[in-house]
């Protein structure tokens, strides 16, 4: 068994509309560090969200996953290779329910209006491991309890729109881990919650992932949430990935200039008054459109830039 | 006319409340905004931001106070018009929404979403219509292929952009933007602010700006209106509210913001001031 989770090589995905065909990833490739978080960050549009649903198999027509790899070494089970599982293979219906669980952004996707909060999450223990009905209940109410919903002999009763958006997030997170994911992805789960939620939830997240120590993709376009829980980030535009490194690496000292653009934008760092840094402008003549393969530097982080420019530095 | 007209106020709003099953959802909530300023309004999930700039636009009806809106035709107010008299004052107040698959009709196209206002309003001829949807789609930065396309085939934050331009395209004079760029990247985040700061010193735009997002509030707004529990508790300029906050509630808000410097961890949240 290694210590990587998830290997991500040469993924390429094509959404065929009838003007054409987008490519929507490009040789994205990254690995996911076990019992780590992993953050991919990057503008609207740039893949993250394809990305993480190329991991479920959630890719529908007319997209379609045109090339490459992810090779799953989970603890529970021998390692497969997930983009080449067949519809009917046992190992897909693992991975989605039990192996690999996804909390999207807006809650109410993932609830039903019409069952209670209590029956949603004791059903995901039962579809997808073998205990009894007292047993799952009971082990909903100890995991709303965990994520932080009190007076839980009363709300596990109640449907999910008596509960606030925040509440509402905190169920679906106790949903996606009751099944004792191995790999836990969140797509841009807070960003509809406000500061104050935003900040329980992702003290929760990050609690709950030192205490089960699983593995964690984390989707956000807020830098602020990817340098307070993140370990590893990846820094996708336009369908690739432009540099992987430490949370230190990347936020602190970022090499692509891309990087750099993203994180000069966050409001609050200029003066007011003064128009926010744009990517284009902090980018400027640099050609950033042009695919370049990731090359790996001496401190470990890898860059997509070309190598006379990184020249000093590889490994 | 009040005196604040005289300085400029483009809204007054007195004492406005709304009940949803007789619970408060804003109680008694006073304040003015002036000509081509930027008003932020932040509190928590369920504070009553919504509700209070719903109401102030009649999307819903609020129960008590008084609404003052400086029309092209003067004063009006607007808490007690038909709905028959407010159309023509729909296009000088726009809302961007928070909701950007909410808000487009996904069996439209860009060209037709966005044009539908300007019909709607009677602006223009079908070519001029044309050029002001090719002029706004440049402005929030989207392709002009994207005329022909349906909302489902963009992502998020392209959604938001198109919502924006249609609230923008009929260059309304109070414009009250409902978490419109909390769904948005930083780098669209950052063009987005850019656009609606570009386009309030351009054509003298009045922004109402809902957002839970604190640092965009605190770059883009002029002033602060903090709201808790339906009430304001607190409000100031900006460097007030951002650098000497009176209230414990507001300190709590501050303190939720993660930093984007990783040494500098988030730390638990201390509702105990509150005694909540
Ligand atoms: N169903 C679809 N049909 C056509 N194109 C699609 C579809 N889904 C995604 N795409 C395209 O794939 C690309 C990547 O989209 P994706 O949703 O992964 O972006 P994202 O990084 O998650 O953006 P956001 O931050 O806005 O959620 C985009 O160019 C998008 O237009
Ligand atoms: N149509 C409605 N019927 C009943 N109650 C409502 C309705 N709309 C809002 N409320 C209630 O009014 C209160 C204020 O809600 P509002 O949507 O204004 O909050 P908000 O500050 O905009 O929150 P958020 O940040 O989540 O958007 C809440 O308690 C909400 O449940
Ligand atoms: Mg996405
Ligand atoms: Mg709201």
């Amino acid at each position: 068994m290694t210590d990587t989770v998830l290997k991500v090589r040469d993924l390429a995905v094509d959404f065929k509309t009838d003007l054409g065909t987008t490519h929507a990833l490009v040789d994205v490739g990254f690995d996911m560090p076990r019992g780590k978080v992993t953050a991919i960050v990057g503008e609207s549009g740039s893949g993250k969200s394809v990305t993480a649903n190329c991991i479920m198999r959630l890719i529908q027509p007319p997209g379609r996953i045109v090339a490459g790899t992810i090779d799953f070494s989970p603890v529970r089970m021998d390692p497969f290779e997930i983009t080449s599982l067949g519809k009917r293979d046992p190992r897909l219906q693992e991975l989605r329910g039990g192996l690999i669980s996804m909390v999207f952004q807006e809650p109410m996707t993932a609830l039903s209006p019409v069952y209670t909060v209590g029956n949603q999450v004791a059903e995901a223990i039962l579809c997808h491991r073998k205990v009894g009905r007292k047993q799952a209940w009971q082990e909903a109410a100890e995991m709303l309890e965990r994520v932080g919903i009190d007076d839980i002999d009363r709300r596990i009763r109640m449907y999910p729109f008596e509960f606030s958006g925040g509440m509402r997030q905190r169920v679906v997170i106790a949903m996606a881990l009751v099944c004792h994911p191995e790999v836990l992805i969140c797509d841009e789960p807070t960003t509809a919650l406000d500061v104050t939620i935003q900040a329980e939830i992702l003290t929760l997240i990050r609690d709950l992932q030192k205490e089960l120590s699983n593995s964690v993709l984390f989707i956000t376009h807020d830098i602020g949430v990817v340098a307070q829980l993140a370990d590893q980030v990846v820094v996708m535009y336009q369908g690739r990935v432009l540099e992987i490194g430490t949370v230190r690496q990347v936020l602190k000292t970022p090499m692509h200039p891309y990087t750099r653009g993203l994180l000069a934008a966050i409001p609050g760092l200029a003066p007011k008054g003064v128009p926010l840094a744009t990517i284009a402008s902090v980018v400027g003549d640099a050609d950033i459109e042009k695919p370049y393969p990731l090359i790996t530097l001496r401190d470990g982080r890898q860059v997509s830039l070309p190598r006379d420019q990184v020249q000093g530095a590889v490994a | 006319m009040s005196e604040s007209a005289a300085n400029g106020s483009l809204l007054e709003v007195e004492s406005l409340s709304k009940f949803f099953d007789g619970v408060p959802a804003v109680e008694d909530v006073s304040f003015e905004v002036r000509r081509s300023e930027t008003l932020g309004i932040v509190g928590e999930s369920g504070s009553g931001k919504t509700t209070l700039v719903r109401a102030i636009l009649r999307a819903i009806d609020p129960d008590r106070g008084i609404v003052r809106f400086n029309s092209s035709t003067g004063w009006v107010e607007l808490q007690d018009m038909t709905p028959k008299e407010l159309i023509p004052l729909r296009r000088e107040m726009q809302m961007i929404f928070q909701d950007p698959f909410a808000s487009l009709n996904p069996r439209m196209t860009v060209r037709e979403i966005l044009e539908e206002p300007l019909i709607i309003h009677r602006v223009g001829s079908a070519t001029q219509r044309l050029e002001a949807v090719r002029d706004m789609l440049a402005h929030v930065q989207l392709e002009e292929d994207s005329l022909t396309r349906y909302p489902h085939a963009f992502s998020g934050g392209q959604r938001q952009r198109i919502g924006i331009a249609r609230a923008l395209i009929l260059r309304p004079n109070l414009v009250v933007c409902d978490e419109s760029v909390s769904a948005l990247d930083v780098s669209v985040q950052a063009q987005i602010i850019n656009l609606l700061e570009e386009l309030q010193n351009e054509l003298g735009l009045t922004y109402l700006f809902v957002a839970h997002d604190l640092s965009v509030v605190q770059h883009i707004c002029d002033r602060v209106l903090v709201m808790h529990r339906g009430r304001v508790v607190e409000s100031g300029t900006v460097d007030e509210i951002f650098e000497t906050p009176k209230e414990p509630y507001t300190r709590l808000l501050l303190s939720a913001v993660p930093s984007p410097d990783p040494d500098v961890p988030l730390k638990p949240l201390d509702r105990s001031e509150l005694g909540l």
